[in-house]
């Protein structure tokens, strides 16, 4: 079955966009779908102290990490009627602008698409051990922090 | 940025009987003099809710604040 086997969630450096337009254009076969969701993160290049967020850098206790991911698209699965769900996150240098997560969630209807997306993306920030060092444009770096 | 503090990435310790969870965390942040104690979270066999006392062979991952997505 395609949602109890475990996924590989990390890429190396960003997500390329057509990697969303390939995600769109493998699910018309299925046409019990009649909704998607995606959520796209995006590296900001923040300002701290007169100093820019050139990239951030990610790094991960990868068994954990995927172990948690597992266990989140199958509390997914059992709280959503969902028909699938996709979830890529990004490990090593991210430039500011580039693309670092894609969460894309399909259903028969647009509520449970959207509110599978919108549980996906928060329980991946909330318990996903997964690190950011923002790196600034004069080398210096800081450890970013989840809002 | 734990490791940055240690200076290192892994490390294999020594436990004395009934150590608990924090007691090793204490002791470890102590040592390395981590920043930020309270944003630490430990997780034991990739479990962060695992039981308080520690056995042989556990591994323990010292864990910053999570920063995906």
């Amino acid at each position: 079955m395609d949602k109890k086997k475990t996924k590989k969630v990390f890429i190396q450096g960003a997500i390329p966009p057509e990697k969303i337009a390939q995600s769109i254009a493998n699910h018309q076969s299925k046409t019990n779908i009649g909704a998607h969701s995606i959520f796209l993160g995006q590296v900001r290049a923040d300002e701290i102290d007169g100093n820019e967020v050139r990239s951030i850098e990610y790094t991960a206790y990868e068994d954990m990490a995927e172990q948690v991911f597992h266990e989140i698209r199958e509390a997914a699965f059992s709280k959503f009627d969902m028909t699938c769900a996709h979830i890529y996150h990004s490990l090593g240098e991210v430039k500011a602008g580039e693309l670092c997560l894609f969460v894309f969630t399909s259903s028969a209807h647009r509520k449970t698409a959207i509110e599978a997306c919108n549980y996906l993306v928060e329980e991946i920030k909330a318990r996903v051990p997964i690190f950011g060092k923002e790196i600034f444009e004069d080398e210096t770096h800081q450890w970013k922090v989840n809002k | 940025m734990i490791a940055e503090a240690a200076g290192k990435n892994e490390e294999t310790l020594e436990i004395s009987e009934g150590m608990s969870v924090s007691d090793l965390k204490d002791q470890q942040i102590k040592k390395y003099q981590i920043p930020d104690p309270e944003s630490v979270q430990l997780a034991v066999n990739q479990d962060l809710e695992s039981s308080v006392e520690l056995n042989e062979g556990d591994e323990v991952a010292f864990l910053p604040p999570f920063a995906g997505g």
